[in-house]
């Protein structure tokens, strides 16, 4: 018990996953109170993420031990920097976006409010469990809680997305069931399954066949799992036509945590020395990092839908934090986490815009944004300052992860490596202007194609529930490269493994 | 010899690659979106089957202790003549979340079937292709 | 017989079973940590009793004794008295789910049975779930 400094850990799990079964009976007996009560649950769980991160920074981890068994024979729950920093973005992402998405699931899926609640609030619980354990099956149970909820999630839009969902259930249980498959080769050649046992076991073990083999189908079932060329083939489907609210909010989490996962085991369980002249996992990585960084933005700039576009912006920026973990150095890994935490909070505050276009204007199609920058001014604006942080430029966060990155590709010698990242952020630029462009200076001249949502009342402001979490998330990218210094001393310098070269 | 030996002895993973290749075939040869349900059910119980199968011991009994009052000091006792519990158990949880992942899965499909008339995938391309 | 009647051979010995699959689900969940069993195992048994009726007289048989709205309150009534048996341990000073908080004897004990109730609550109330979505395709 001396180990035990809070229930906080408790709280942040425990509390979506309790309110999102209490969510059915509360909907049918009074449906006005699910709402409230969602965004309450939400709201605690973001409260006592702040606070734990707060005890992280000042006192040091926080252990949990749940039921009383101490570690390695019990589970444990263990927020130290890294998953301190990482609960603080799920917050801040599903706080935001399930203020948004009272109006926005109003108007897109009507009947399915309920049950809509309670699946994201499951999604929250399982996203936050998964970034505190320190079990590598209970991070298998988590993790399959937020694909499911996922899949639930993306098919509640009709039409094209349930094919999509359905897509997506195929490859991520593939996934899901490769790294249950390392699990178990783990397990059969170390006899635990807490992490930091592992770590203390697995380098006597490093030229076993079983752990080799469980560690590449780790790699690969995360890589699914993560969207990182060539196996992303499931994200385009799935962000472009999930309904606009679940797509900020699997956009900002989902992959985000997958990409977590690798980092935790790579670095944390393995030594990365493993990863580096065992195996050279991360020479591959970083090289699959920045194709999918070129290939990605190219298909971006193909698309004229508006979220096609940003769910293959997407994959070009798994690019980059999948690269930084294949630098191996502190840089990179710095600017993994760092451009892990920027880019949630851009691409969900650019699936936010999105939403509020489709919402006014009732199209994804951006030939027909002209002189959007008039009729919505403060999306437009909103939409340039995402741009400009997915670009990098100061002092949005995204130049700042940029730089980390830069640096680290220095550092290792590798300049091919510095020219893919300034090659992939001209390309960011082109498709990205190319929307502003339509925004701010087109003329309405090309024939409207069929919209394909039905059409709003003409000259309703966008709603402030809309309105307000699409701005704060604005400011928070440039408050997060106006302190990107404060949360890399505080969150990411403690955590960076010793055996790291600089 | 010796690899076909040691092939032969274990035997559970040959079982459960053949087992997942079966189902990854399905998953990917097959048209039919039910028949791609089955194939990735195929592959997630064969890895299921391969950890169960970790937990066998020679000569080992059943790990359950029928002496001892709930309360008093057991003796002590031999591991190796027990079964291994902890993979099973973990597959217990495995499978549920095979379960729920089917369940989710034919919700998913009959959704499908209820918009476009078909289960087929390339008919059901062009009927999206169509309908958008 | 009428057209979409079933014939009273399998009505009678569907309806004569059913009790029996019951009672072993219910042993299954109350001996699972014994032998073979548990919460999971006994709740796809007591579920598969409802299908079996279902099977026999139709669907709308088990809908009338076990309509919708039932089934998602008892899905939630397992996961909530699943979870609030690990806050009451939490509310009396020990770890989340430490049951030996508890004030009965044998506590470790009683707790995993309450979970294994639990469990198999829930889980019933889920499968049929999944079966009514799947036969009633409206």
């Amino acid at each position: 018990m001396s180990s035990n400094q809070s229930a906080l850990p408790v709280i942040i799990v425990l509390t979506p996953l309790l309110i999102s079964f209490v969510l059915p009976v509360l909907g049918w007996w009074r449906r006005a109170a699910v709402f409230p009560t969602a965004l309450a649950a939400l709201a605690v769980s973001f409260g006592a993420s702040l606070a734990a991160a707060h005890r992280v920074s000042t006192h040091g981890p926080i252990r949990y031990y749940m039921g009383g068994w101490e570690p390695p024979w019990g589970i444990e729950l263990h927020i130290d920097g890294l998953s301190a920093l990482m609960l603080l973005l799920i917050g801040f992402v599903t706080v935001m976006v399930g203020v948004y998405s009272k109006r926005s699931v109003l108007r897109e899926i009507p009947s399915r409010e309920v049950p809509f609640y309670s699946v994201y609030l499951l999604l929250v619980g399982g996203l936050a469990g998964l970034v505190s354990t320190a079990d590598m099956f209970n991070l298998y149970v988590f993790l399959e809680i937020v694909s499911l909820t996922s899949y639930a999630l993306v098919s509640i839009g009709g039409g094209p997305a349930v094919v999509s969902a359905f897509r997506y259930v195929i490859l991520g249980t593939v996934g899901a069931a490769f790294y249950l498959l390392s699990v178990a080769y783990l397990y059969s050649v170390t006899g635990t399954l807490n992490m930091a046992d592992l770590a203390t076991i697995l380098p006597a073990l490093y030229d076993s066949n079983a752990v080799l083999v469980g560690f590449a189908f780790f790699v690969i079932g995360m890589s699914i799992k993560m969207a990182l060329f060539p196996m992303h083939a499931w994200l385009p489907g799935a962000y472009s036509n999930a309904p606009s609210a679940v797509s900020a909010l699997i956009a900002g989490t989902t992959t985000k945590v997958a990409a977590y996962v690798l980092i935790r085991v790579m670095f944390f369980v393995f030594e990365p020395s493993f990863s580096i002249e065992q195996i050279p996992v991360t020479a591959l990585l970083a090289w699959m990092g920045a194709i999918a960084m070129v290939l990605g933005s190219v298909m971006a700039i193909a698309q004229t839908n508006l979220k096609r576009m940003l769910a293959y912006s997407s994959v070009a920026q798994i690019g980059y934090i999948v690269l930084g973990v294949g630098l191996a150095n502190t840089a990179g890994f710095t600017g993994s986490v760092l451009h892990l935490v920027n880019h949630a909070v851009m691409k969900g505050g650019l699936f936010l815009v999105a939403g509020a276009i489709v919402y006014q204007t009732g199209t994804r199609d951006i030939r027909q944004f002209a002189r959007l920058s008039v009729t919505m001014p403060w999306t437009a604006a909103a939409f340039t300052t995402f741009a400009f942080a997915m670009i990098g430029i100061p002092p949005t966060g995204g130049f700042f992860s940029k730089l980390y990155l830069i640096l680290g590709a220095i550092d290792a010698g590798q300049w091919v490596f510095v020219f893919v990242i300034v090659l992939s952020s001209v390309l960011a630029l082109t498709y990205l202007m190319n929307v502003i462009r339509y925004m701010y200076f087109a003329t309405p001249a090309s024939p409207a194609p069929p919209a394909d949502l039905r059409k709003p009342e003409p000259g309703q402001p966008l709603p402030a529930s809309m309105l307000v979490p699409m701005l704060v998330t604005a400011v928070g990218i440039v408050l997060l490269g106006l302190f990107n210094g404060e949360i890399v001393a505080r969150f990411i310098d403690p955590v960076i493994p010793a055996s790291l070269v600089r | 010899m010796a690899d076909l030996a040691d092939l032969i002895g274990q035997f559970n993973n040959v079982t459960y690659v053949v087992l997942m290749m079966i189902g990854f075939y399905a998953m990917t040869g097959k048209r039919n979106l039910v028949k791609k349900l089955v194939g990735m059910n195929i592959f997630q119980w064969s890895i299921i089957l391969f950890v169960v199968s970790l937990s066998a011991k020679r000569d080992a009994t059943i790990p359950i202790v029928l002496e001892g009052d709930g309360g008093g000091a057991l003796p002590a006792l031999e591991a190796a003549q027990y079964v291994n519990p902890l993979p099973q158990v973990l597959m217990l949880t495995a499978i549920v979340v095979g379960v729920a992942i089917t369940g989710v899965a034919l919700a998913l499909l009959l959704r499908i079937y209820k918009r476009y008339g078909t289960l087929e995938e390339d008919q059901l391309l062009e009927r999206i292709r169509l309908t958008g | 017989m009428k057209p979409g009647e079933r014939d009273i051979i399998i009505r009678t010995v569907c309806r004569l079973l059913v009790p029996f699959v019951q009672l072993f689900g219910l042993y299954v969940i109350m001996h699972g940590h014994s032998s073979p069993g548990g919460g999971f195992q006994g709740g796809v048994i007591i579920a598969s009793s409802f299908i079996l009726l279902a099977m026999g007289d139709g669907y709308d048989e088990v809908k009338r004794r076990f309509s919708l709205g039932a089934l998602t309150a008892t899905t939630s009534a397992g996961v909530l008295l699943y979870a609030g048996l690990g806050v009451v341990c939490l509310m009396l000073g020990a770890n989340y789910l430490d049951y030996a908080a508890l004030p009965v004897s044998a506590a470790r004990s009683v707790g995993m049975l309450l979970i294994e109730i639990a469990v198999g609550i829930t889980v019933t109330a889920a499968i049929i779930s999944i079966f009514h979505d799947l036969v009633t395709f409206e």
